[in-house]
């Protein structure tokens, strides 16, 4: 009974070890994925559409909507949760979609990583240098709470944040309009449908 | 003298401002204060000035540029970078930092002789290290002084208060290049060269971001503030020096990030 009980905890050990994916082997294989899709010769559209796919499966949407929010997250009822939830997660697609698109065969190395916390490390890597672009240095932070599924919460390009400049940007909209959360709605709706 | 007075009483105010802007703290933190936006609705007016001039002349003048020959886009870009060594040079001498304005003392030597007044950077293919700018504004900071409001100012476009002090002391004796310009009393050198030295610094960086520029603009929900954000975000990089040494990565905020858990 004793050895069953052993070879069980074994094979569990072992099993959470094969999906446990470690942060800059889950980078590169999505920046491999989204430089297939680049460098394929297919409409802008169909782009923007496997991006999207791809943006839903490796970031964390939810988690980035929220830290986007700042302290305004802590005032807004379900209700409104649920309708930022949304607007949020179309405007993200796009935007995102939207800026990576516009590289064609992208390629990018990964260097190294830093774990930070036990929710997030830290994957440095270079996107590399053509005749038209120099270098550049991108950081990837990724959310590790669960380790078979780790997401992807900031992009920090040359030591600037994506999700900073976000939240920084939110925050001035919610400030111009005595923070009304409505003010941010319709401009997250504006932009998605333009 | 009079210049010196100016100076240590732009520094007297900057501190005040810092002291004002920082609940009674004087010194620099790790965590950086968030820069009020003290004249809004002037800054907004100011940047769409700045971006009609932009749309009407400086991208043009920048696409312009970008149609050169590569050896003059490159060449006038290492000039340029080179003639910024001047002021560099002096700062890391205020930041503390001797051995590094002693490397770009020697970068600037090989690169405006060997270099042809700088438009080939022999330095770099002889392995210098990596060249970083520094200025008056990033100085005041590592003493101690604080952002101070965000301004933005007509054609130059984002600064702080701070900057736009550290700014000042270039054309108060702070700039070699400014004081032989316009006091030098030479036959090569004068107020217009300089101003139009300043003017080809702009153009080059204009057109190394036009496409940045054009996308972050598309996706932005507000410009103004995106461009804010990202200029505080770049100065405080620029004065925590974090590109330089070993240490790649420089984390603030990490309560921010904790905390969208717990809800």
């Amino acid at each position: 009974m004793k050895k069953i009980f052993l070879v069980i905890l074994f094979l569990n050990f072992n099993f959470l070890h094969v999906f446990s994916v470690e942060p800059d082997i889950f980078v590169q294989s999505t920046v491999n994925r989204a430089s297939e899709i680049l460098t394929k010769n297919i409409s802008q559209e169909d782009k923007i559409v496997k991006l999207k796919e791809i943006a839903k499966e490796t970031v964390d949407i939810q988690g980035v909507g929220f830290y986007s929010l700042g302290a305004a997250r802590k005032n807004l009822n379900k209700e409104q949760k649920t309708q930022y939830f949304k607007l949020f997660e179309d405007y993200f697609l796009k935007s995102f979609s939207s800026r990576l698109s516009e590289y064609t065969n992208p390629e990018i190395d990964v260097l190294s990583k830093k774990v930070l916390s036990e929710n997030y490390t830290i994957v440095n890597s270079v996107l590399r240098g053509t005749s038209e672009r120099p270098e550049v240095k991108i950081d990837w932070r990724i959310y590790t709470k669960n380790k078979d599924n780790p997401l992807i919460r900031d992009l920090i390009i040359e030591g600037l944040s994506l999700a900073r400049t976000q939240k920084e940007e939110f925050a001035s909209i919610l400030n111009s309009n005595d923070g009304d959360i409505n003010s941010l709605f319709k401009s997250l709706e504006k932009f998605s449908k333009n | 003298m009079k210049k010196f007075s100016i100076i240590l009483i732009s520094i007297f105010f900057m501190s005040l401002n810092a002291y004002a802007g920082s609940d009674g703290e004087l010194k620099m933190e790790k965590q950086p204060k968030k820069v009020k936006d003290c004249f809004e609705n002037l800054n907004r007016a100011t940047f769409a000035f700045n971006q009609g001039l932009d749309k009407a002349i400086i991208k043009p003048l920048a696409e312009g540029y970008r149609n050169l020959p590569d050896p003059i886009q490159k060449g006038t870009h290492n000039f340029v970078t080179n003639l910024s060594s001047l002021v560099t040079i002096p700062n890391n001498v205020l930041q503390g930092d001797i051995k590094l304005a002693i490397i770009n003392t020697a970068r600037l030597a090989v690169n405006s002789t060997v270099g042809i007044l700088g438009t080939i950077d022999v330095a770099n293919k002889m392995g210098f290290p990596k060249y970083e700018k520094e200025d008056y504004g990033q100085t005041l900071a590592t003493w101690g002084v604080g952002p101070g409001c965000y301004v933005v100012l007509p054609v130059l476009g984002p600064s702080t208060l701070r900057d736009t002090t550290g700014s000042f002391m270039n054309v108060l004796g702070g700039d070699p290049y400014y004081n032989a310009s316009v006091h030098g009393n030479n036959e090569f050198l004068n107020e217009s060269v300089y101003m139009a030295t300043k003017a080809v610094e702009g153009i080059d960086f204009r057109s190394n971001n036009i496409e940045s520029f054009d996308n972050l603009e598309i996706n932005s929900i507000d410009f103004y503030a995106s461009v804010k954000s990202l200029y505080l975000q770049d100065r405080e990089n620029k004065i925590s020096n974090i590109r330089k040494g070993n240490i790649e990565i420089f984390y603030k905020n990490e309560e921010d990030w904790e905390e969208i858990d717990q809800n």
